[in-house]
């Protein structure tokens, strides 16, 4: 009970101070034909040694993330995450606070998140972006939804590139007002400007949704494809980017090309993979659909005094206010983890934002040339990539990613098979900044030992 | 300052900078390793058309630059560990500090969502346990831990709603909602393509059963109900709203935001409901984290059970599958199995309360919102005079007549040293102070909160520009929020760049 704020004792000093004679007075409200006779199902409880017993135990039954090198990608990324990022959130400071509607006592939240709408508009070229979303899959699906209603069109087509995780979300987010969703066809791994083109006919197309880089790693030809897409103007469908901030230092921004909105993942600036959540989304877009913008914005404010502070804005577009009208439903995001993802990029700077890119350039071109030489690999799509690549296997992929797990305590990427039917014998292969040539190496060997 | 109490302005005052203000060219934070590799040149590696062109302005800081910059913004937050925080409806609890660290496990913390299923047993495991267990405390049938907030959680309900009348061959327009609703609760209606309606409340802020009867029809989809109300009150009527909406067809969706007056005292199960969603960031004490990450897990009846999102998590002897072939299931919520991060946190905390700590979570919660009601309706009397469970709400109006509002005195909160209450919700009370202490407060925190609105009474009569005029001991004082609407900077623009 160290959690409690009252003993047995206290609590009888204060019903007696309140002039009530028994807890169950305060409690008549409820009927007793509802209330519980008995303890809930449950275990007893535990003290934090018997808590921290139980639980490094249930850790023990997993995988060890610290010895085990990981070539795991698809979405969540084993990158470097600097030791400073933890000391500070977990300040009380920090992550006891709540959403900062009184701006007088919350000045370190908000002028956090002014820094981060900051560095979002940096990365993506773009002129405004929200205070975060839950995630890229979220952040995507209204994305497309600010499309819809800013062009009164329905028409939404998806890149193939696109993961199936992320368009599944999307799919379930859009089909709230009857989705339309069409998946367009792939070429060698990417979305050819001609099969854009070739979509685009018929009925107006609000937005278009392309990751970057996509699911197989592949560079979509983005500036070809906002080319296809037309001249800018009301006419012009919403080219909505999906693009990995990591990426950021070394490609192009999405608002460069001619992106209406950009929108991804926060987990490779400084998030621990936390077995997929949670992460944090992030929504950039132009300054013309500032109203249609769901989720908080954080302004810079004045008080009566002239001192710089910050506060929440625009709030008549949020549910506490509009409701049924509001331009979304969210409310909580993902403000620590946005946190975690302004100090990273506060630590990297612009030049270390470009070498961690670098780096995952090098490593995994350095790993596809080393994983191509073990008899039987062979690539599966030409062009350039960014941080990974998909490798075809003379066996099925799961298999082997078993037999090399167990052989070599190497996690040696993810199998295909697990989104998408006939792809049972292709693996992706994901390579950070955090994959020493030592470890590539050792890959290639176990793969090579695996596949004998 | 006459009139304050010594320690009152104790809070630092401070600028508030920016990092961008603490750049110095040529600074960084943090080193990568060395290449030990060939080198790969980014014009070999990236066509011309998808290169960066021109570098993101960001700051260049050392990594001490970085840390005081960081620790002075947090400085200037009021939080949980800092003194009562009493939002109504957020639940505000201590946020165990155990729990960070077990979060912080490395083979739960690092663990990758796409790693061979034998490989994250452990992981599948404590999921599967957390779910199992908040199926316990509510009394449903099944569960799912996708949600990545109460929002996202009423979104899926609603979604859940409209795929049950879908699978049998019905449409229904319209969910109706009490008028002391979360705002929350009409958007997420809207997004599922719904329609609310709003029902009216009796004098006691509880649904009117007679004004319920005439709105429900052929149509209603469902009700979306807040049990306690965000009145504090509880909807003792709650099994006859429940028979009602079934009679025609219709679901009973619960909000449950307000749990924490309900843990181990009753169950959302046994009042009808069909579907209900859990704030972890608030009953079960995971961190609020400035705005989040939360997690909503939505339970339901068992008729409802295959219509949940994919992928499960299922328990097959020792062994824990995740399982993706669910014919009738809305479709995926989130993009791996939830926020497992969130459900460890959850799960430690009701692992070290077990079910008699959790019982006296809710009975702490009761007890505390009415030692403090008590004691604070002389200086703000109490919307509904009557005992309520784990919140009540005070009103503000007359203030009025000394050209003092709500928001005034909840600024004026802020120079004592304690965060306001919720403002001007719910809208049914007018001026409204929605106040919900917390299992966590001890006595004297609540005498010391009760004191301070006391104070503050009587400052609006004897001196109401002290109170207009506050926070005055803030890092910055009431900030003109109609002015940074109209000018709308909401980034930082290096000098000499034309602003956004």
């Amino acid at each position: 009970m160290s959690y409690l704020g009252h003993s047995p004792d206290e609590e009888a000093q204060m019903l007696t101070a309140m002039g009530v004679g028994a807890f169950e007075e305060l409690i008549a409200q409820v009927p007793p034909a509802l209330r519980l006779k008995g303890p809930l199902d449950l275990p007893p409880a535990l003290s934090e040694t018997e808590l921290r017993r139980l639980f490094v135990g249930l850790a023990r039954r997993n995988y060890d993330p610290e010895t085990t090198v990981s070539f795991l990608g698809g979405g969540i990324y084993d990158h470097a995450i600097p030791a400073l990022i933890d000391h500070l959130v977990l300040r009380s400071e920090f992550y006891t606070a709540y959403t900062p509607y009184q701006a007088e006592v919350s000045q370190g939240t908000l002028a956090a998140t002014y820094e981060f709408q900051t560095m979002v508009c940096e990365l993506t070229g773009l002129d405004v972006a929200n205070a975060g979303m839950y995630d890229g899959a979220s952040a995507a699906a209204e994305a497309l939804r600010l499309a819809r209603a800013a062009s009164r069109r329905e028409r939404v087509l998806l890149a193939a590139g696109v993961h199936p995780r992320v368009r599944e979300v999307v799919r379930t987010y859009l089909d709230g007002a009857e989705g339309r969703l069409e998946i367009l066809p792939e070429s060698e791994g990417r979305l050819a400007p001609e099969a854009l083109r070739q979509a685009l006919a018929g009925e107006p197309v609000a937005a278009v949704l392309i990751q970057q880089p996509n699911r197989y790693g592949l560079l979509e030809p983005l500036d070809a494809l906002s080319a296809t897409l037309g001249t800018p103007g009301p006419a012009r469908p919403h080219l909505v980017v999906s693009a990995d901030p990591i990426s950021l230092g070394v490609l192009a921004a999405p608002g460069a090309l001619g992106a209406e909105s950009a929108v991804g993942d926060l987990q490779s600036l400084g998030v621990p993979a936390q077995f997929g959540g949670p992460t944090a989304g992030y929504f950039a877009t132009r300054r013309a659909h500032l109203r249609r913008l769901p989720g908080r914005l954080v302004a810079e404010a004045r008080d009566h005094a002239g001192r710089r502070g910050f506060t929440l804005t625009l709030q008549t577009r949020e549910q506490h206010i509009r409701r049924e009208k509001a331009t979304s439903n969210i409310c909580t995001n993902s403000a620590l983890i946005g946190l975690r993802a302004t100090i990273y990029l506060a630590l990297v700077g612009p030049s270390g934002l470009r070498e961690v890119g670098r780096q995952c350039l090098a490593r995994a071109r350095y790993a596809l040339e080393r994983l191509l030489e073990v008899p039987g690999v062979t690539r599966v799509y030409p062009g350039p990539f960014f941080r990974e690549f998909v490798v075809r296997l003379p066996r099925p992929a799961a298999e082997v990613v078993a037999r090399v797990l167990e052989q070599s305590g190497i996690l040696a990427g993810i199998p295909l098979a697990r989104h998408q039917d006939g792809r049972e014998r292709d693996l992706l292969v994901a390579v950070t900044e955090k994959r020493s040539r030592e470890e590539i190496d050792a890959l290639a060997a176990a793969l090579s030992r695996a596949l004998a | 300052m006459d009139g304050l109490l010594p320690e009152l302005c104790a809070t630092p005052a401070g600028s508030v900078d920016l990092i961008f203000d603490a750049s110095l060219p040529g600074h960084r934070g943090y080193r990568f390793p060395a290449l030990d590799l060939p080198e790969a040149s980014i014009e070999g590696e990236i066509p011309a058309g998808l290169r960066r062109e021109r570098a993101p302005h960001l700051p260049e800081v050392t990594e001490p630059e970085a840390a005081r910059h960081y620790i002075a913004l947090s400085r200037l937050n009021h939080h949980v560990d800092r003194s009562l925080y009493p939002l109504g409806s957020c639940t505000m609890k201590y946020n165990p500090k155990v729990n960070e660290d077990l979060a912080r496990i490395p083979g739960l913390g690092l663990l990758h969502p796409e790693a061979p299923e034998t490989a994250v047993q452990g992981m599948l495991e404590l999921l599967w346990h957390a779910g199992e267990a908040l199926r316990a405390i509510v009394g449903m049938d099944a569960i799912s831990l996708h949600p990545s907030a109460g929002a996202q959680g009423e979104m899926l309900g609603m979604q859940l709603v409209r795929g049950y009348h879908r699978r049998r061959g019905r449409t229904k327009a319209k969910v109706l909602i009490p008028d002391s609703a979360h705002g929350t609760n009409p958007a997420s209606i809207a997004r599922a393509g719904f329609t609310p309606v709003q029902v009216a409340s009796r004098a006691d802020g509880r649904i009117d059963l007679a004004a319920l009867e005439d709105l429900i029809g052929p149509d209603t989809a469902a009700i979306m109900i807040t049990n306690p109300s965000t009145l504090g009150l509880f909807e003792g009527e709650i099994r006859e709203i429940s028979e009602r909406i079934h009679a025609v067809d219709g679901l009973v969706y619960m909000d449950g935001a307000n749990l924490n007056a309900l843990v181990g005292l009753a169950r959302p199960g046994d009042m009808g409901v069909d579907i209900v969603h859990l704030n972890l960031h608030k009953t079960f004490s995971t961190p609020h984290g400035g705005g989040g990450p939360g997690a909503g897990p939505v339970a339901v009846r068992a008729p409802l059970a295959e219509l949940l999102p994919v992928p499960q998590i299922e328990r097959d002897g020792e062994r824990y599958r995740i399982v993706s072939d669910r014919p009738h299931s809305v479709g995926r919520l989130h993009s791996y199995y939830g926020n497992a991060g969130v459900m460890v946190r959850a799960y430690a905390y009701i692992r070290s309360l077990g079910p008699e700590g959790l019982r006296a979570v809710s009975r702490a919660a009761i007890v505390n919102a009415n030692y403090l009601m008590r004691k604070v309706e002389g200086a703000f009397p109490v919307a509904k005079r009557e005992a309520c469970m784990h919140e009540f709400v005070s009103t503000c109006v007359w203030t009025r007549q000394h050209e003092v509002r709500n928001i005034d005195v909840a600024k004026r909160l802020l120079d004592y040293g304690f965060h306001a209450p919720t403002v001007s919700f719910p809208l049914i009370v007018p001026d409204a102070l929605m106040i919900e202490p917390t299992e966590s407060e001890t006595r004297r925190s609540l005498d010391g909160f009760a004191a301070a609105l006391h104070a503050i009474a009587a400052e609006v009569r004897e001196r109401p520009e002290d109170v207009r005029g506050a926070p005055h001991c803030t890092p910055v004082g009431r900030l003109d929020e109609a002015e940074a609407a109209r000018r709308l900077s909401l980034r930082w623009t290096p000098p000499g760049r034309r602003g956004a």
